[in-house]
């Protein structure tokens, strides 16, 4: 039966592979496993009322966090308010108004290229540009327009693919009408593609309270609570990913991972909040 | 479309003005020029951005060049921008980037690869189901997060087993497990989500009958998966895998208390000090043309940035064309 | 003479989906065969079970046996690898592979553990020719095989099916995406693989089953209603409803 379909053909590299598979699959689960359980169980010891709602003081001899946190609400709210109309402007740009040709491959090229620059050499940038030739200093504002170019590429791609899923009967259907092109994509676009300009914006959240090297020379690291609502963007400010760099520094660690567990508890409802999001679009379609 | 038609009803009525068609030159209402002119001008911030940074950039990077000298910087082994003598040679610093990221694509790559043909290939939706929600988390962890693992975990242990190694020799500085390893095995971390999320989408890009047809050739599944998948996936793989270096290159939080930030050159067991964390690490103190060579530095790290963009872009497009 | 292919009460369910019911068939040795019947009426599913193809979906049930060369295919001992490369398989679309032509036909081989040059290079000369594509070809074989038309990529993996030098060729309406110059071709060279393989093909195009095959088997919503020698199941079918499909009153 030399010719049979029976006879056993064992393959040693098929089970090596397979086994290497799965094993780098165990592999990245573990790590994120190890990592969660590692920052919980050293993290949630340090959490506690004080912690989250006072300021470190040595006078009062209090140790908290709540002036970072401030500090990151502040940067989360301006930076989206300024980079959010321009990124879906510049995605309705491409989706809806730019003809193919040069002008739209160098905007997504430049796009691209800013998604690519680490956000040290935007640190860098802001120092400069927003915080010496714009004369902010180091301040909230100045890193506020930092991130604001940083999370750009984000909103703009993100918009844009959400644009991009809204049929192209709508168009035609409202254009045919006599609508003009404006009041088109105001009442039949935009609203169609809300739920993934949504989706942009929380991901961009998460983008901004994760970041840290952006910021260390531009928002700097004041942890006081704001004095003036308003006032309180031209000073220094701290977000809780610098303070947590700052305690790591200085070897408290215990506030370091009180720190990092808050920051993953962030990251878990943002990602929880995201594919909600995405469901229902999915469901919608 | 239930909730197009009263916003088309609301439309004829609006424009239901009894102007002849004939009545303006070709009229477009001011509003409707006004908003192309903001879309447009939008479109171009990313332009102008990208323009800014790289004026910017380049401004504040060179004067150091040519203060210090471009060989005696670049090739230059010493850094004490302190000393009473001043030297600002950053190729070790150099190097160690370099060196970092190609052992972190070397450990990480394919990690993440064989993790995205698990996901891609083998797993069951079930299973699928799990991991990728578990990768999104991963790439979603803030960088210092990672930073202050790699401090307490990676550290003591590589302290540990440098301290075997090196017992008897004289010429080893002592680190604590702070060095080249330890920032490696946590860049190697840090790309694994970039890697596995462009990977399975390319691999899932790849047509079932190309599969098909290669199983039907008597090949087995995993014959079929390393040659035919993955090459039929080589574009997007090739894609990851660049995206990987610049997230490996320009990570800067993570690795500056890690990798032990002292100047050396870089083995394996040293203490080494990469382009983002001597920024990270000197900007806060530094003034005159100390501070002006940290901006060089900077200029480095933005020039090998640009060239892994337009690498992306050159291969993007590429795999266009073969479609 | 024994038949090269034997089905026996086959069942076929894919979910609840009763797809193939109580099919049984002889299939001669290094004939045509071709399974003709309206959309949905199982004779693609059919033609996938004859390799296993149908093991890589979820779901599905087979009861009953196939036998190839008296050997069944559905015992648990069997390897699917050995079955595969007895049994090749032309697809409906074609679909090389994204590598040169060169790569495509002696990717089979390869498998099958043929590592040297000289032993490829004549397998690949081989099968081009045999699939009659070798002079179109011959200069260009280091090219991508994605830049050849799509009546020469067909022809394309019908070589590559022969590279592995199976018995059997199985062809899921190769000619249905292709123009009828091209279909013209690879009827003939169907025609022509007879003499050394058992062919069996399906189609929607009755022509082309006159065309070319020996025996023709008519299918209706996962039954085989009728099979015999060609030209008698055209000119005098048994059953009323192949009188009426053969003469277009439906499907």
């Amino acid at each position: 039966m030399n010719n049979g379909i029976c006879r056993k053909t064992t393959r040693i590299s098929d089970y090596i592979l397979k086994a290497l598979i799965y094993l780098s699959a165990i592999i990245s689960v573990g790590i994120l496993i190890c990592i969660i359980g590692y920052v919980a169980f050293r993290g949630i010891g340090s959490i506690s009322w004080s912690f989250l709602s006072t300021v470190t003081s040595e006078i009062n001899n209090t140790f908290g966090i709540l002036g970072n946190i401030v500090n990151t609400l502040y940067i989360i709210i301006i930076t989206l308010v300024i980079a959010t109309p321009i990124g879906i402007g510049a995605a309705i740009y491409l989706t809806e108004y730019a003809k193919p040709g040069k002008t739209v491959r160098l905007i997504e090229f430049t796009t691209e290229t800013l998604s690519g620059i680490p956000s040290i050499i935007y640190g860098l940038f802001g120092m400069v540009f927003f915080g010496k030739t714009l004369f902010l200093g180091t301040s909230i504002l100045c890193g506020c327009l930092t991130l604001t170019i940083m999370v750009l590429p984000l909103i703009v791609r993100t918009t844009q693919e959400a644009l991009r899923t809204v049929p192209e009967g709508y168009r035609t259907g409202a254009l045919g009408m006599g609508a003009a092109k404006w009041y088109m994509i105001r009442t039949i676009i935009l609203p169609s593609a809300l739920p993934g300009i949504v989706t942009a914006i929380i991901l961009s959240v998460g983008r901004i309270v994760g970041e840290s090297a952006a910021l260390l020379f531009t928002a700097g690291s004041g942890y006081y609570l704001p004095k003036a609502l308003f006032s309180h963007i031209f000073k220094s400010g701290g977000t809780l990913t610098i303070q947590m760099y700052l305690s790591m520094e200085r070897g408290e660690f215990d506030s370091a991972f009180g720190i990092a567990f808050v920051l993953v508890v962030i990251v878990l409802i943002i990602n929880t909040l995201t594919k909600i999001i995405t469901n229902k679009m999915k469901k919608g379609a | 479309m239930e909730k197009v038609l009263p916003i088309l009803k609301r439309i004829s009525k609006s424009s239901s003005s009894d102007r002849s068609i004939m009545s303006g030159k070709g009229y477009v209402s001011f509003m409707e020029q006004l908003m192309e002119c903001v879309f447009t001008l939008c479109g171009l911030s990313a332009v102008a951005a990208v323009a800014a940074i790289t004026i910017y950039m380049i401004i504040s990077g060179t004067p150091a060049i040519f203060k210090v000298g471009i060989t005696e910087m670049l090739f230059g082994t010493v850094w004490a921008p302190t000393a009473a003598e001043p030297s600002f040679g950053i190729a070790y610093i150099v190097l160690t980037s370099i060196i970092g990221t190609v052992m972190s694509i070397v450990i990480g790559v394919p990690i993440g690869l064989m993790t995205a043909v698990f996901m891609s290939e083998m797993a069951e939706k079930r299973t699928a189901a799990i991991v990728k929600p578990a990768v999104e988390l991963l790439a979603g962890i803030p960088s210092i997060v990672y930073g202050l693992l790699g401090l307490l975990i990676i550290n003591p242990a590589m302290g540990r087993i440098e301290k075997i190694l090196f017992s008897n020799s004289e010429n080893h500085v002592m680190n604590g497990g702070a060095n080249l390893i330890s920032a490696v095995l946590v860049l190697s971390i840090m790309i694994l989500p970039t890697v596995i999320n462009v990977s399975e989408t390319s691999l899932r890009a790849v047509p079932l009958s190309v599969r098909q047809a290669s199983l039907a050739l008597g090949a087995t599944k995993i014959q079929t998966i390393f040659r035919v998948t993955i090459p039929a996936a080589k574009s997007g793989i090739i894609t990851a895998v660049v995206l990987g270096v610049g997230r490996a290159v320009g990570e800067a939080m993570a690795i500056v208390l890690v990798s032990g930030n002292t100047v050396n050159i870089p083995l394996p067991f040293n203490s080494v000090r990469f382009l983002t964390t001597g920024i990270v690490s000197e900007m806060g103190y530094a003034s005159g043309l100390h501070r002006e060579t940290l901006f060089t530095i900077g200029l480095v790290l933005f020039v090998f940035i640009m060239i892994i963009n337009i690498v992306i872009n050159f291969i993007l497009e590429g795999g266009d064309k073969n479609e | 003479m024994r038949a090269k292919i034997e089905i026996k009460d086959l069942n076929l369910y894919y979910g609840a989906n009763h797809a193939l019911k109580n099919v049984n068939m002889d299939i001669p040795p290094r004939e045509i065969i071709a399974f003709i019947g309206p959309s949905g009426c199982g004779k693609s599913t059919l033609l996938k079970t004859i390799n296993r193809m149908n093991d890589l979906i979820d779901g599905v049930n087979i009861q009953g046996s196939i036998t190839l060369d008296g050997e069944d295919i559905y015992d648990k001992n069997v390897n699917t690898t050995l079955l595969r490369k007895k049994i090749g398989m032309v697809f409906q679309q074609p679909n090389p592979f994204p590598m040169s032509i060169y790569d495509n036909i002696a990717y089979g081989p390869r498998i099958h553990g043929i590592r040297k040059k000289a032993v490829l290079d004549e397998i690949v000369e081989t099968s081009l020719k045999g699939a009659a594509i070798f002079n179109e070809v011959k200069d260009k074989l280091k090219k991508s095989a994605l830049n050849l038309s799509g009546g020469q990529q067909q022809r394309l993996c019908i070589a590559r099916a022969l590279a592995v030098k199976p018995d059997v060729l199985l062809m899921d309406e190769p000619t249905s995406a292709l123009d009828p110059i091209s279909t013209l071709k690879i009827e003939e060279l169907i025609s022509e693989l007879k003499k050394n393989y058992t062919v069996a093909i399906v189609t929607h195009n009755m022509q082309q089953a006159a065309r070319i095959a020996d025996n023709t088997a008519f299918f209706l919503t996962g039954e085989m209603v009728e099979m015999n020698r060609t030209d008698i199941l055209f000119s005098r079918p048994a059953d009323k409803r192949t009188e009426d499909y053969i003469t277009g009153r439906f499907g």
